[in-house]
C-alpha cells in the first residue's frame, strides 16, 4: 500500500462538480507526508483538459467513448481494473448522487472498508463524519488498509481545492467495457414553470418589511444570484405580490431548504412553524427582538434596503473571482 | 371487485348509508326534508361539490359515489352549525360528515397535511410531530413544579389533561402558562401526565381517523387509570368533549369539565385577588365543541365580567350561531388545503366581526383559537390592535403578579 | 409474477434528542426512539405502485427492532404481500456489509426480478446498504431513483441530480434501486387497517445468524455538535456585514 490519496473527480455533461474541489482540499490535508501524492482519477471521453483546474498532484485518466458520461457500471468495472495497478492509502468519492453510486458497491466487492459522510480532516489526519441529518458527529481513523471515504459539501471551500498549474496526467486502458448492465438513456432537464418551493434548495423569504411590491425585484435578484427561488410570509401573499404557492407557513408550505434566507420577516410562530426543517436559517431584519432572531443561526441586524445593494454587489464580485 | 363469481358486497352508497342508520339518531337522516339549510349554514358549504343536503339528495339517488372522489368532505369543519339548524334533529355532523370522512381515507383520498399529522399522532401522540418526551416542557418556564402523577405517586384533586396545542404550540403554551399560575396561586392540588399524555384524539376521529382515535383513547385510558384524582380539568375542548361524549362509549369513563366550569366555581376566590385592570370591550367567541356541541356558554361568560374593568360585547354570530375558527374537524391541519379551494379563512371572518362590534379584545376558550385569530388579524384592517386572549390569560393578566 | 423485495430498516428518530452511551462510540440506545427510514418508506410505496400498476409479489425485509412488526403489518395493510423479520440482530449496529450478507442470503432463496430499498439512510456510518447489496447480489446498482418502469427483463429508471436534472438508465434485471423518492408519496393507510393484518397476516422470523460489529475503522469518539441557542449576530456597517455573510455561505458549500 501507497500512501498516496487517491479522488474520484465527478463531471456532469462537461462540468467538473464542485465536490470535486472539495475532495481535492480534503485529500490535501489527509496527504500528510511529505511525498504523498493527492491523485485524481478521471474517467471521460476526451475529458482529460478537464483535470486542469483542480490542485491534484497527477490525473490518472481513461478514455472511452462509454465513460463519456457517469454510469455506475462502467465506472465501477473501471475501477476494479484501476486497482489492480494501484494501492492508494485511501480514496475519497463525493457522497453525491454519482459518488455513493460506486463507493459502497466498490468497498463491498473489494472488501475494502468505508467511513461515510466525511466533512473535514482533523490536525492529525483523522476523518471528522456528520451522520444523524447532522446531529452526531464521529471522529475516526483510516483501516489499516486501503480504505474508502464518502465526502460530504460544507467542510471545505472548492476555492481551497482549485489551482491554475495543470496536473501531470498518466494514462489508464479501460478494461472490457461492452454488455454494460447500466445505460444512460438520456438526460432530461427540469421543466420550466412554477417552482416548488418546497423542494428547493436555497430560499429568499421575504416579509412585511420588504415594504412594497417593486422591492420583490432586489429579492428576485439575489434569489437569481444565489440559484434559489423567492418565497414569502402572509403579509406578501395578502398584497398579491406573489402567488399563493410562494407561501411559507402554517396556510401555506412547509420547506426544507439548506439555506434560509429571510429578509424583512419578524418570524411569527405560523411561519416559523413551516420553516423548522431548514438547514441554515440566516435572518436580516431591523428589530433586534424579532423572534426570527431565536430561531436563526445568523443574525443580521440592519435596515434592509441599506443592505441589500452591497451584498447583491459582493455576491457577484465572489462569483465573478 | 368479483373475484371467481363470488358475489360482491353492497355497492358503497348502499352501504354507506346502512352504516349511518346504525348510529343513534342516524335513522332521521330519512326524514330529511332537502330545506338546506345545513348547507346555507355550513361556512365552506359554498366551497363543496357535495355539502350535507345534496349529500343526503345523491345518498337516496344511491349515486354517492362520485362523493369518494371530491374533496368536499375535506372543507367540513365540524362546527356543527348544520347539525345546530337541522329541524329534523339529523346528526349531520357526528354520522354524515364524520362516516363520509372515514370513507374518503379508507379509499385514500386525504389531502397530504391531514396525512403527516395523523402519521405524526401515530408516531409521538401528538399532531405536531413534538417529542412526546418534551410534553410538559412548557412548565418549564414556571417558578413552581407541577407534580406528574405517575412520578409523584399519590392522589391528587385535579387531573389536568393538558392537551396537543396548549403543550407545544408557542401562542398556546402561554395559556397553559396562564393557567397553571391561577391553579398554583388558588392553592388547588393538581397534577399533569406530562409524557405519558396522548393526544385525546378527538380531531383526528373528526377528521375520519377512528382508528387512530380509539387506538389514542386506549392509550390515555391506560395511563389515566393507574392514576388517583377526583376529577379531570382541561383548558382544550376538544379533549373536553372526547372525555365527556365520546370516551365513555368505548368503555373510558372519566369525569371531566372544561376549566371554564371549574374557574366560575372558585370565583369567591378569585375575586378578591383582581387588581386596577383599566377598561376594555371583550367580544367572546364560543369554541364549536364547548358552545354548540357541549352547551357551555354562561361560564366563560361569567368569568369575564366578573373581570374588573372588561365589558362584555357580543359579535354577530354568538352562543349557539358562533363561527367556527375554522381549526376544527381536521381544520388544524388541512389549512393549505382549504384556502386553495376556498380562498377564504374563516379566522379572517370572525376577526373582522370582531372589528366591526369595535372590540379591544377577541376572548376565546380554545388552544386553537389565539395562534390562528392573531394569524387573522393581521390580514384584516382596522384589527391591528385587535388583541386575542384566552379567558384565562384576561384572569391572570388582571391579577398581576 | 415479478417479484420485488424491500429492505426496509428503523433508523433513530431525529425528532427526539439523540444521546451518547457511555462508552463514548455509540449512540445511547436507551434514548433512541426508532422510525421506519423515509427514503425506505419511499421504497415500499414505490414497490406498491410498481404492483398495482403491472402486478407483483411484495416481500418486505426489515431487521428486527423495536417497533418493526407494527411497521411491516402497516407495509401489509399498504398492499405487501409477505413479511419477513430478520431475528437475532442485537443491540449494537452491526456493519452495513455483515447486514447485506445476510441479506443477500435470503434474497437469493426468493429470486426477485428487483430488489428496492432507500439509496441511504443517515445513521449509516459503514458504507450504503444498497450498493454493497447489489454487489454480493452480482446485479447492477443505481441510486437516487426517483421513478421506475419495468420492462422486458430491464427497468428504466430516473435518477436525480442536483438542479433538478434526471438521468433516464436503462438497468438490467435482475438489479437493486437504490429509491429517493416514489413517484406519488407514501401513501397513508387507516389504523383500521393496519389493526386488521395485525390479526390477519402473518411475519415470517429468520434467523441473521452471525454479524459482524467491526469495519476495520476505528471510531475514536461520537458526539453532539456545538449549537448556539441563539442567533449569532453578524456586527459590522452594510459592507462589513455582507461580506461576513458571503463567507458564511461559501462555508456552506451555497456560493
Amino acid at each position: 500500500m501507497t500512501q498516496d490519496i487517491f479522488l474520484l473527480i465527478e463531471h456532469i455533461q462537461g462540468q467538473v462538480s464542485d465536490i470535486s474541489y472539495i475532495m481535492a482540499a480534503a485529500a490535501r490535508e489527509l496527504a500528510q507526508n511529505e511525498g504523498d501524492s493527492v491523485i485524481g482519477i478521471l474517467f471521460g471521453s476526451g475529458a482529460e483538459g478537464l483535470k486542469d483546474s483542480l490542485a491534484v498532484d497527477k490525473v490518472i485518466y481513461c478514455d472511452h467513448p462509454t465513460l463519456s458520461e457517469f454510469t455506475s457500471d462502467a465506472y465501477k468495472r473501471t475501477l476494479i481494473s484501476l486497482l489492480e495497478d494501484y494501492s492508494p492509502r485511501a480514496i475519497l468519492f463525493g457522497n453525491t448522487t454519482l459518488g455513493a453510486d460506486v463507493s459502497s458497491s466498490l468497498a463491498a466487492h473489494l472488501k475494502f472498508p468505508i467511513i461515510n459522510s466525511c466533512l473535514k480532516i482533523s490536525d492529525s489526519g483523522g476523518i471528522i463524519s456528520q451522520i444523524c441529518g447532522g446531529k452526531i458527529m464521529v471522529d475516526s481513523q483510516l483501516a489499516d488498509k486501503t480504505t474508502l471515504i464518502t465526502v460530504n459539501p460544507g467542510g471545505y471551500k472548492p476555492e481551497e481545492g482549485q489551482s491554475s498549474s495543470s496536473p501531470e496526467t498518466i494514462t489508464f486502458s479501460p478494461p472490457d467495457l461492452e454488455n454494460l448492465k447500466v445505460q444512460l438513456t438520456q438526460y432530461i432537464e427540469p421543466e420550466a414553470g412554477d417552482v416548488d418551493i418546497s423542494q428547493e434548495k436555497i430560499l429568499i423569504a421575504i416579509g412585511r418589511g420588504i415594504q412594497t411590491e417593486d422591492n420583490i425585484e432586489l429579492a428576485d435578484e439575489l434569489a437569481e444570484l444565489l440559484g434559489g427561488a423567492v418565497c414569502a410570509s402572509r403579509p406578501v401573499i395578502d398584497q398579491g405580490w406573489l402567488s399563493t404557492s410562494r407561501l411559507v407557513g402554517r396556510s401555506g408550505k412547509k420547506v426544507k431548504p439548506d439555506l434560509y434566507l429571510c429578509l424583512g420577516i419578524s418570524g411569527a410562530t405560523e411561519h416559523i412553524e413551516a420553516i423548522t426543517d431548514s438547514k441554515t436559517i440566516i435572518a436580516v431584519n431591523s428589530d433586534p427582538d424579532a423572534p426570527i432572531f431565536d430561531i436563526a443561526q445568523y443574525g443580521i441586524e440592519v435596515d434592509l434596503f441599506d443592505f441589500i445593494d452591497p451584498l447583491l454587489e459582493q455576491i457577484e464580485n465572489a462569483k465573478n473571482d | 371487485m368479483a373475484v371467481n363469481g363470488i358475489q360482491q358486497s353492497l355497492p358503497f352508497t348502499a352501504q354507506f348509508k346502512e352504516s349511518l342508520l346504525k348510529i343513534p339518531e342516524g335513522e332521521n337522516i330519512q326524514a330529511c326534508l332537502q330545506c338546506a339549510c345545513c348547507s346555507g349554514v355550513c361556512p365552506f358549504g359554498f366551497a363543496m361539490d357535495f355539502p350535507p343536503g345534496r349529500m343526503i339528495a345523491w345518498m337516496r339517488a344511491g349515486i354517492l359515489d362520485e362523493m369518494l372522489k371530491s374533496d368536499s368532505v375535506w372543507m367540513c369543519v365540524s362546527c356543527y352549525a348544520c347539525t345546530e339548524v337541522c329541524p329534523k334533529d339529523i346528526p349531520i355532523t357526528l354520522a354524515l360528515m364524520t362516516r363520509a370522512k372515514e370513507e374518503a381515507l379508507l379509499a385514500g383520498n386525504v389531502p397530504a397535511e391531514l396525512q403527516s399529522a395523523l402519521e405524526f399522532s401515530q408516531q409521538y401522540g401528538n399532531p405536531l410531530g413534538e417529542s412526546s418526551r418534551k410534553r410538559a416542557a412548557w412548565s418549564e418556564e414556571l417558578d413552581f413544579e407541577i407534580p406528574i402523577i405517575r412520578k409523584a405517586k399519590r392522589p391528587v384533586d385535579i387531573l389536568w389533561f393538558v392537551g396537543d396545542y396548549a403543550s407545544y404550540h408557542p401562542r398556546s403554551k402561554n395559556v397553559t402558562i396562564a393557567f397553571a399560575t391561577l391553579l398554583n396561586k388558588l392553592g388547588i392540588d393538581f397534577g399533569i401526565l406530562g409524557p405519558d399524555e396522548f393526544s385525546d384524539g378527538d380531531s383526528q376521529r373528526l377528521a375520519g381517523e377512528r382508528g387512530l382515535f380509539e387506538m389514542l383513547a386506549e392509550k390515555n385510558a391506560k395511563v389515566i387509570s393507574r392514576c388517583e384524582f377526583t376529577e379531570i380539568i382541561t383548558t382544550d375542548p376538544h379533549a373536553y368533549n372526547a372525555f365527556k361524549n365520546e370516551y365513555p362509549q368505548l368503555g373510558f369513563d372519566f369525569p371531566v369539565r372544561h376549566y371554564t366550569e371549574f374557574l366560575v366555581e372558585h370565583l369567591d376566590e378569585i375575586t378578591p385577588l383582581f387588581k386596577e385592570n383599566g377598561k376594555a370591550k371583550v367580544a367572546y367567541h364560543d369554541p364549536c365543541y364547548l358552545g354548540r356541541v357541549n352547551k357551555i356558554y354562561d361560564a366563560p361568560r361569567q368569568l369575564i365580567e366578573a373581570i374588573p374593568g372588561l365589558e362584555l360585547i357580543e359579535m354577530a354570530h354568538n352562543k349557539s350561531t358562533s363561527l367556527c375558527c375554522g381549526g376544527g374537524g381536521g381544520g388544524m391541519w388541512l389549512d393549505g388545503f382549504r384556502w386553495e379551494k376556498s380562498e377564504s379563512r374563516l379566522s379572517e371572518w370572525r376577526v373582522k366581526e370582531a372589528v366591526a362590534v369595535n372590540a379591544d379584545i377577541l376572548a376565546v376558550a380554545c388552544p386553537y383559537e389565539p395562534p390562528r385569530f392573531e394569524d387573522a388579524a393581521k390580514a384584516i384592517t382596522g384589527a391591528e390592535k385587535l388583541q386575542v386572549k384566552d379567558v384565562v390569560e384576561l384572569i391572570v393578566d388582571a391579577i398581576g403578579n | 409474477m415479478t417479484e420485488i423485495v424491500v429492505i426496509a430498516r428503523l433508523v433513530p428518530d431525529l425528532v427526539e434528542e439523540l444521546e451518547i452511551a457511555t462508552s463514548g462510540t455509540a449512540l445511547d440506545l436507551a434514548w433512541l426512539r426508532l422510525i421506519i427510514n423515509e427514503f425506505d418508506n419511499h421504497a415500499i410505496e414505490q414497490a406498491i405502485i410498481l404492483k398495482e400498476r403491472s402486478g407483483a409479489t411484495v416481500t418486505i425485509i426489515s431487521p428486527e427492532a423495536e417497533g418493526v412488526e407494527d411497521m411491516l403489518f402497516t407495509t401489509a395493510a399498504k398492499g405487501a404481500d409477505k413479511l419477513i423479520k430478520l431475528t437475532g440482530v442485537g443491540e449494537e449496529k452491526p456493519t452495513n456489509l455483515s447486514m447485506a450478507q445476510t441479506l443477500a442470503e435470503i434474497i437469493k432463496e426468493i429470486n426477485p426480478d428487483l430488489v428496492l430499498t432507500g439509496v441511504q439512510a443517515h445513521d449509516d456510518f459503514t458504507g450504503d446498504l444498497a450498493p454493497q447489496l447489489a454487489d454480493l447480489l452480482d446485479m447492477p446498482y443505481v441510486g437516487y431513483i426517483s421513478g421506475i418502469s419495468l420492462g422486458d427483463g430491464k427497468a428504466t429508471a430516473y435518477k436525480e441530480y442536483p438542479g433538478g436534472i434526471l438521468a433516464e438508465m436503462e438497468i438490467a434485471l435482475p438489479a437493486v434501486l437504490g429509491i429517493q423518492s416514489s413517484e406519488e408519496p407514501p401513501r397513508y393507510v387507516a389504523i383500521s387497517k393496519v389493526r386488521q393484518m395485525m390479526n390477519t397476516a402473518s411475519i415470517e422470523d429468520r434467523d441473521a445468524g452471525v454479524l459482524e460489529t467491526d469495519s476495520g475503522v476505528v471510531i475514536d469518539r461520537m458526539y453532539l455538535p456545538e449549537v448556539a441557542d441563539r442567533a449569532e449576530m453578524l456586527e459590522g456597517d452594510e459592507e462589513e456585514v455582507a461580506s461576513k455573510l458571503i463567507a458564511i455561505l461559501q462555508d456552506l458549500g451555497l456560493l
